[in-house]
Formats: structure tokens, C-alpha cells, sequence
């Protein structure tokens, strides 16, 4: 498609793949039946194709001659049609991003509901029944997915500091805006015109507290893509993801009620304690999985290949174990994700890591595909009870509800915050409240027929209004107002060095103070993890390992593994002797000193060590969305055997110049190692440390050093213009490494003789 | 909040809080904190500070203490060397920790950036000279990894190397062959650590302290 011309192909690529995707949609409606138990599907077709079956057998008393081709459709039904749909959602997804202008303005969510609008539509027109979006489905295996891996990369510290903001909007928010549409809506309903008055107080309360959760999957979709700041994004999302809790007792408790028809005070406290029991007992078996799942992993070294199995499997177990008590499915993931988070990838191979990573990425974002196209489907099935007055009058009280709510608990969160919310903060986090596939999931399970059709008519408006509406403007909004974005992480060490100083400071100021704050607690935490927790959950002798020699281990074994790769090992001993000359400089020598005693066997430690390490600084490294999973340097295989040729290409060139090197025309190309992060990290040390190493020789050296570059001005440049080329800044570093090898040679060629060590 | 008495009749409590910026009740229970820990004197020295039993346990236990002994924290000046300072001096340090107030002008919150980004870099330069030298630097990182037991020397070394060529490359960017780096000044310590955000990172919550724990 790419080779048609630039204007059309975009959009003829659009137009086949939808095409494909109506035939197959329609295709796969019509022999029926589409995942889970869905009762509302016939079959009107299927007898035909049981008859086909039937005439094979009707007539054997004729001799049949042997089937060479048949066709059994039947048999494979089931996973034809799920595969079918799969592929098709899949395949709208990479549609989208065929035609750059429209996925620009529009936000994939938005595409995804209306390509099921269109496909529902199709498959009505054809009088199928479309699939509608099961509950049972939706819940037991659309959303985990999602949720596990929005809560297995969890930004752990900016989620603990404001934890007390996102609780107390996530509760106290939703209770609000339950309590506030539903009542609003029973008066509402007491309105003569509107001939909803059989609608009772409680049902409206159902309703209210069935439309006021905010819905992860929505905002993930929407916030994923408009990269607003770090703390509104946790805010936003700790808070969709907290509320379903909250959600689930009132629901729960709405619903038994309506049956019953009045309310108790008595019933009303078992509800509150409901709620811590459904809010804790989530958290503790999530805890408890996760604690298993970390467990588990200690002992897998010998299994490697199936690492990521416990990760999943121990984290659907906790979802499904509190689902089986009515307990918060979501908060038991999200709790199992981050404890067994930072001791599993202690323990696993990296990769393990990697595969973890990509799959959950994966499943997530095929789920979320499904989801939307299917609110999408289910919509144009309806049925639908269109009324006027109730659906316009629900989505008015929902964002008005909304705003206050979220206005009144900034004010009062205000007051106990550092860093306050402004008023532009307290806009995006309102606006961002976005209603999703929960909200019409639940709405689904009431049993109700006759309010329930009204409930789910206004609830779908209400999700459609904020996903399109709210979530085609609140990229331009953001521009508009200027919110901050989200910074670029740079993985700069000397702020992650401070990062630990302040952390430390703080502590101790708190503890002259006499003030148990925030860091006293926070240190209390980490040293019992530290004495006690990774004794048990990490294997071997990682478990000491310190967050910062984690991060730095990573370039340092990188360099080793390059050395050794390289076939540079015959030349370390040599270096040995010059090594105690540079000793003697007044600024101490760099880590390359350490190399050249580095045995096979401290190879293997280091490799060890940080193929173990490599995740810790992962996570720090890496943004949680699911659109930006960059090439990983690492993983990149074809660029590090580019870089292998490379190297010894240099190698044989410099082998005949021995010198401290012109250093310093380095920097420029260094520099250049600060545009991709990833790239950044994994360069900047190599980079560094010869510069420093040669700080003490230059200065002697410098009027014979300043001769030498002026004499090897094509070398340099040349070398300069490989650095230029070179999109990672790997030449650089293969010059750092051959300068400094090649610097280390005491036996120096025939021009460079002033140059050598001694 | 009931224990304090709300109108603190101390005529320098509204001195202080004029130069700290803490308020009254702030001052009060400060005090109240300086005189436990150093048993109802009116100076304070570094084998107070040494008795807190929680501060025994913290890497950096020596930069902190010796932070509140440090002349360049000190509104006036002392001669060195300082070995105990007065509730003035303590609350002088104290008020680097004090988060930003509301309604500060882009201005105001530069100079208090700037406050507290001085007061870290006296910390890290401990020989007052005003830059901090690799040697100084590789101590940091040294002693915040001494918090783990499994140290090993060339590896901090290594880190401090990094982090100070980080540092070259961020301020001096292209330096000429025969410039060497000499070590971090304030204004490449302002640069370093610009996207820090360290006005609301660098707080303390002074509210409710409980002034019986010692």
C-alpha cells in the first residue's frame, strides 16, 4: 500500500481495511454466535449449514465417494468468530494510524466507537444480531488485562505522594457524585412531562452511583495520548482506578435495596463497613498473590521460559479470587501488580522482563480495541429508551457534579497539600472524568427490564458524550491553557543522586524536628523491605543490591560485555602497569582502571548482576503508556552488531596511533547522546569517564596534545563525522574506548612517542 | 494544637518570624524542640544533635549535623569554628525547609530556589571552598551508599565520575582541549539540577510535630 501514491494510499488503506472489516464482520455474524455465553445471539443460518451435514449422512446408503474437500464450519465456529473479531479490531487499529490528520484530532477511543457504530449498523441493516458486549465477558476477561498493566507500571512514587489527594477524590468524589445525580434525578424525575414517576428513589440512586465512577479504560485511552503532566495524569487515572471500590458496594448495595424497596439506617452502616470490607479485603488478597507470585519467582532461575506465566497467572488468580467474594477485583490487581513488581523483576531474567512487558502491553491494548468497538456494536443494538428529558437532564447533573465535586475536595485537599492544585489543574482533572465501558457493563447486569433500558439508554449517551466530546477537546484544551507536559525524562544520574540526598536529608531534618512525617515513615518502610522482605522474596545476593549501583551497573557491564566482545581482553594486562601511574595523578583515574583486572569470572558476576539490574533502572527509564514503546538499545540486536564492526573497525585504525587522545572534541557528539534517553543512558558513561581520565594527563600533556591534534586533523574529523552519523552516539564511544585503550598502550608507535603514558 | 499558648508572649518570636518567615506557633514549637534537645541550654552543639537516636541510622548523618554548623547558613556571620550555635542559628537552618507560600511571584520563587539550592551545595562542598571537587562529590555518593552494606569503592567512584563529566557536559559543553574541569560552581549546580522542581521537594510540613519523641 505504502508504494501508491502518498495523498490516496493513506486513505485507500483506510478504506480497504474498513471494507475488510464489515465483511468479516458481517461474515462472522451470520453464522452467529460470537465468545462467552451470549444467550441474545440465533442462529438463522446455522440450520442451513446443519443441513449440509445432515445430506452426508442421509444418504449413505448410497455409496458416497470419499470427501476430498468438505465443509465443517461448525466445528470451528467458536474460535473462528473470537479470532475474526480480534483480527478486525486489530486491524481498524493500524487503519487508524494510516490516515495521519484524523488520528491527530481524534482520539483512537473515538474511532474505535465509531467503527462499531458503522459495523453494528451493518450487521442490523443485514438483520443479524449483532454480538453485544457481555458482561460476563467484559468483566472476566476484557478489563483484567488493562488493568494489570496499568497497575503493573504504576509510578510507584508519584502514586504514595499523592495518595491522600487520589483517595480522597476517588472516594469521597464518587460518593458525592452518586449521592448528587441520584437524588437530582428523582426530583427530575417528579417532573410531570418527563412520565418517568414510576422511577423510584432508590433506582435513581442505582443509577447514580452506576454512572458516577470514572472509568480507567477511558481515560487511559484519552490520557495516554495528550501527555500531560506526571501528577494530573496519576491524579486522574489513581483516582478511576481507587473508585471502584466504591463503586462496587454502591452498586451492590443499590441493588439489593431496590429490591427491597426501603432503607434501614442499620443497612446504611452495614453498607459503610462494607466498603472498608470490599476496599481492604481486596488490597490484602491482592497482597497476598503478589506476595506468592514474588515468592514463586525466587526459585525460578532453573525455568526461565515460563517466568512470565506466574506473573500473569498469579495476578488473574488475585482478580478472580476477589471477584468470588464481591470483593474490589481491580484494587486486588492493581495491589498484586505493584508488591510483586519490584521482587519479581529482581529475580527474572530480562528476558522475562521484556516478554512481560510487551505481552501485557499487548493484551492490554487488543482488549481496550474490543472494548470500544463493542460499546460501539451494542449500541446500535440497543434496545433503547429514548427519553428526552431524563438523558439530557443526566448528562447536565453529571458534569455539573462533576465540577463541584471536584472544586469543593480541591479546596479542602488544598489545604493539606505542598504543591498545590491550581485552577487549571482542578480543570483537566474535572474534565478528565470520562465515563467508559464499567459504567454500561454494570448498567448491563440490572435485571430490571423496564428502567433498565431507560438507565442504559442514558448511560450510553453519557459515555459517548465524554469520550467524544471531551475526549476530541481536551488535546486542544491542554494547549490552550498551557497544562504542563509531561517533562522528558533525561535519567540524568546527578538528579538521581539528589533524588536519594533529598530523601536521606529529609529523613534526618524530620527526625531533629521530632516530627514523624511522610520520609520518616517512608525510611522506616524501605529498611524493613530492605532487612527483612528481600532476605525472603529475592534470590541469592541481589538482594542488596543498591538502587543507584543498579542504574550505573547497567553502562559499566555494557562496556565490559563490549570489551570482552570485542576480543580487547589480550590487550588488559597491559594496562595494569599504566594503571598505577595514573594512580598517582592528583584526580583520581576512572572506573576504566577497574577493567582491566576484570577476570572471566567478574564478567559473568557483572553480567549477572545487571542482566538482574537492568529492570530497576527500566522502570525508571520508562514511561507506563502503552503508545511509546520505544526500540529498545538493548534489545536492538542489528545496531549492536553494527556497533561490533564498528569498534574493530577503529581498533585497527587506532592501533597505530597511541595517544591521549584530543579528548575534548568529543563533547560535541556527547551531547548528542541527550536526544533519546534511552540512547543517553546507555552512552553517556563510556562517554565520560575517559574525558575525566583524561582531565589530569591533559593538563601536563596539553602543549604536546594541542601538537598532536593539530597533526592528526583528518583522523579526528574523520572520526568526528562518524560520530555525526551514527544516530546513537556509538561511534563516539568506540573512539572513547579505542582512545583509551589505545592510550593505555605502553608501547607507542613510530610519531606519537611524547604521548605515551609515562 | 490545644498545649501551645496561641499568643506567645516572647517579643522575639516576632523578630525571628520576621526574618525566618515561620510563624508564631511554628517559632514556638521549634522551640520547644531546640530546648529538649539541648536539655534546656540556650546553645545547641553537635553531641545534641548526635543523640537522636533516629539520626544514628541515616547515611548522611555527618553532612546533616554538620549543615547546622556551618557558617555559610548563618544570616551573620561567626567566626569558625562554630561548635554551638543558639536557637537564631537553628531556625536559620530550619527555614530552608519551609515549603514555598502560595502566592509567591515568579520572582520570589527563584530567589527561593535559589535558597535552598545553596543551602544543598554547602552541604555537598565541605571545605568551603565553592566549588564542589570530585573528591568532595565521590564522598556523597560514597556515604549514600553505605547505606547498603555491599560496597564496593571503584563503584561509587565510577558514579561520581559520571555524574561530574554529566555535569561538565551540561555547563561547559565543548571545552577546549586543555581545560580541565575543576569542579562544580554554584551556577552549574543552579544549571544541573534546573528541571528539580526542589522548591516543593525540598519541605517539610511543619504542622503537628510532636515535640516527646527524643
Amino acid at each position: 500500500m505504502a508504494g501508491l501514491g502518498s495523498g490516496t494510499s493513506p486513505r485507500l488503506a483506510g478504506f480497504v481495511s474498513l471494507s475488510l472489516l464489515v465483511f468479516v464482520a458481517v461474515i462472522s455474524a451470520s453464522p452467529d454466535n460470537v465468545d462467552g455465553a451470549n444467550e441474545t445471539l440465533r442462529r438463522p443460518s446455522g440450520d442451513s449449514l446443519e443441513d449440509s451435514h445432515h445430506h452426508p449422512r442421509n444418504s449413505t446408503e448410497h455409496r458416497k465417494a470419499f470427501p476430498v474437500l468438505a465443509f465443517n464450519y461448525e466445528h470451528v465456529s467458536k474460535p473462528f468468530v473470537i479470532s475474526l473479531w480480534i483480527l478486525l479490531a486489530l486491524l481498524m487499529k493500524l487503519g487508524f494510524h494510516l490516515i495521519p490528520r484524523v488520528s491527530h484530532v481524534v482520539p483512537e477511543s473515538c474511532l474505535l466507537i465509531f467503527v462499531g457504530l458503522l459495523v453494528g449498523g451493518v450487521i442490523k441493516a443485514m438483520n443479524q444480531t449483532p454480538p453485544v458486549l457481555d458482561t460476563k465477558l467484559f468483566f472476566l476477561y476484557l478489563l483484567p488485562p488493562i488493568i494489570l498493566d496499568a497497575g503493573y507500571f504504576l509510578p510507584i512514587r508519584a502514586f504514595t505522594e499523592n495518595m491522600g489527594t487520589i483517595l480522597v477524590f476517588a472516594v469521597v468524589g464518587t460518593l458525592w457524585n452518586a449521592f448528587f445525580i441520584g437524588g437530582m434525578m428523582f426530583a427530575v424525575c417528579q417532573i410531570e412531562a418527563a412520565q418517568v414517576g414510576h422511577v423510584d428513589l432508590l433506582s435513581c440512586l442505582l443509577f447514580g452511583s452506576i454512572i458516577s465512577a470514572v472509568d480507567p479504560v477511558a481515560v487511559l485511552a484519552v490520557f495516554e495520548e495528550i501527555h500531560i503532566n506526571e501528577l494530573l495524569h496519576i491524579l486522574v487515572f489513581g483516582e478511576s482506578l481507587l473508585n471502584d471500590a466504591v463503586t462496587v458496594v454502591l452498586y451492590h448495595l443499590f441493588e439489593e435495596f431496590a429490591h427491597e424497596g426501603t432503607v434501614t439506617v442499620g443497612d446504611a452502616l452495614l453498607g459503610v463497613v462494607s466498603f472498608f470490607v470490599v476496599s481492604v479485603g481486596g488490597i490484602m488478597v491482592g497482597v497476598i498473590f503478589g506476595i506468592l507470585g514474588a515468592f514463586t519467582s525466587r526459585f525460578t532461575s532453573h525455568s526461565r521460559v515460563i517466568e512470565p506465566l506466574f506473573v500473569f497467572l498469579y495476578s488473574y488468580m488475585a482478580y478472580l479470587s476477589a471477584e468470588v467474594f464481591h470483593l474490589s477485583g481491580i484494587m486486588s490487581l492493581i495491589a498484586c501488580g505493584v508488591i510483586m513488581r519490584p521482587y519479581v523483576e529482581a529475580n527474572i531474567s530480562h528476558k522475562s522482563y521484556t516478554t512481560i512487558k510487551y505481552f501485557l502491553k499487548m493484551w492490554s491494548s487488543v482488549s481496550e480495541t474490543l472494548i470500544f468497538i463493542f460499546l460501539g456494536v451494542s449500541t446500535v443494538e440497543g434496545p433503547h429508551n429514548w427519553n428526552w428529558i431524563f438523558v439530557i437532564f443526566t448528562l447536565i447533573l453529571c458534569l455539573l457534579s462533576r465540577v463541584l465535586g471536584v472544586v469543593g475536595l480541591t479546596f479542602i485537599i488544598n489545604k493539606f497539600r505542598i504543591i498545590k492544585l491550581t485552577k487549571k489543574d482542578q480543570f483537566i482533572v474535572a474534565y478528565g472524568g470520562l465515563r467508559g465501558a464499567i459504567a454500561f457493563s454494570l448498567g448491563f447486569l440490572l435485571t430490571d427490564t423496564e428502567k433498565k433500558d431507560m438507565f442504559l439508554t442514558a448511560i450510553i449517551t453519557v459515555i459517548f458524550f465524554t469520550v467524544f466530546v471531551q475526549g476530541m477537546t481536551i488535546r486542544p484544551l491542554v494547549e490552550l491553557l498551557a497544562v504542563k507536559k509531561k517533562k522528558e525524562s533525561k535519567a540524568s544520574i546527578n538528579e538521581e543522586i539528589h533524588t536519594q540526598f533529598l530523601d536521606h536529608l529529609l529523613t534526618g531534618i524530620e527526625d531533629i524536628c521530632g516530627h514523624y512525617g511522610h520520609h520518616h515513615w517512608k525510611d522506616k518502610l524501605n529498611r524493613f523491605n530492605k532487612t527483612y522482605v528481600k532476605k525472603w522474596l529475592i534470590a541469592g545476593d541481589r538482594s542488596t543490591e543498591p538502587q543507584l549501583i543498579s542504574f550505573y551497573n547497567k553502562m559499566e557491564m555494557k562496556e565490559a560485555m563490549m570489551l570482552v566482545e570485542s576480543g580487547s581482553a589480550a590487550k588488559l594486562p597491559s594496562l595494569a602497569s599504566t594503571a598505577s601511574l595514573q594512580n598517582a595523578q592528583q584526580r583520581a583515574p576512572p572506573k576504566q582502571r577497574a577493567i582491566p583486572s576484570i577476570s572471566k569470572t567478574r564478567e559473568q558476576e557483572i553480567r549477572k548482576m545487571l542482566r538482574a539490574n537492568l529492570q530497576k533502572t527500566r522502570q525508571r527509564l520508562r514511561s507506563y503508556s502503552r503508545h511509546d514503546l520505544f526500540s529498545d538499545p538493548f534489545e536492538d540486536n542489528m545496531s549492536e552488531i553494527r556497533f561490533r564492526k564498528q569498534r574493530v573497525q577503529m581498533e585497527r585504525r587506532m592501533s597505530h596511533y597511541l595517544t591521549v587522545p584530543a579528548n575534548r572534541q568529543e563533547t560535541p557528539s556527547v551531547r548528542k547522546v541527550w536526544f533519546e534517553p534511552e540512547h543517553k543512558v546507555y552512552t553517556y558513561d563510556e562517554s565520560e569517564s575517559p574525558r575525566d581520565g583524561a582531565a589530569p594527563e591533559t593538563s601536563p600533556d596539553s602543549v604536546s596534545l594541542l601538537s598532536e591534534s593539530s597533526q592528526r586533523p583528518g583522523q579526528s574529523s574523520r572520526m568526528k563525522k562518524r560520530g555525526d552519523a551514527e544516530q546513537g552516539a556509538r561511534a563516539p564511544d568506540n573512539q572513547e574506548e579505542q582512545q583509551k585503550l589505545s592510550r593505555c598502550f605502553s608501547d607507542p608507535g613510530p610519531k606519537e612517542e611524547e604521548e605515551g603514558e609515562g | 494544637m490545644g498545649s501551645l499558648q496561641s499568643s506567645p508572649s516572647h517579643p522575639d518570636y516576632v523578630d525571628l518570624a520576621e526574618k525566618t518567615g515561620f510563624s508564631l506557633e511554628q517559632i514556638s514549637i521549634l522551640h520547644k524542640r531546640f530546648k529538649q534537645l539541648s536539655h534546656n541550654e540556650d546553645k545547641l552543639r553537635r553531641e545534641h544533635l548526635d543523640q537522636i537516636t533516629d539520626l544514628q541510622a541515616n547515611p548522611i548523618r555527618e553532612q546533616i549535623v554538620e549543615a547546622f554548623f556551618d557558617k555559610r547558613n548563618f544570616y551573620q556571620d561567626i567566626e569558625e569554628p562554630v561548635n554551638e550555635i543558639n536557637f537564631e542559628n537553628f531556625l536559620e537552618v530550619m527555614s530552608n525547609f519551609r515549603p514555598p507560600s502560595d502566592n509567591l511571584s515568579e520572582e520570589q520563587l527563584v530567589k527561593v530556589r535559589k535558597e535552598k539550592l545553596r543551602f544543598l551545595f554547602n552541604m555537598h562542598d565541605t571545605d568551603k571552598d565553592g566549588t564542589i571537587t570530585l573528591e568532595e562529590y565521590r564522598h556523597v555518593v560514597e556515604e549514600l551508599l553505605s547505606y547498603y552494606e555491599a560496597l564496593e569503592n571503584e563503584t561509587a567512584r565510577g558514579i561520581a565520575d559520571a555524574a561530574m563529566l554529566e555535569v561538565a557536559s551540561i555547563t561547559r559543553g565543548h571545552m577546549e582541549p586543555d581545560e580541565f574541569y575543576e569542579g562544580i560552581t554554584f551556577e552549574h549546580f543552579l544549571k544541573l539540577l534546573e528541571g528539580f522542581e526542589i522548591e516543593s521537594r525540598m519541605s517539610i510540613r511543619f504542622m503537628n510535630m510532636d515535640t516527646t519523641t527524643l
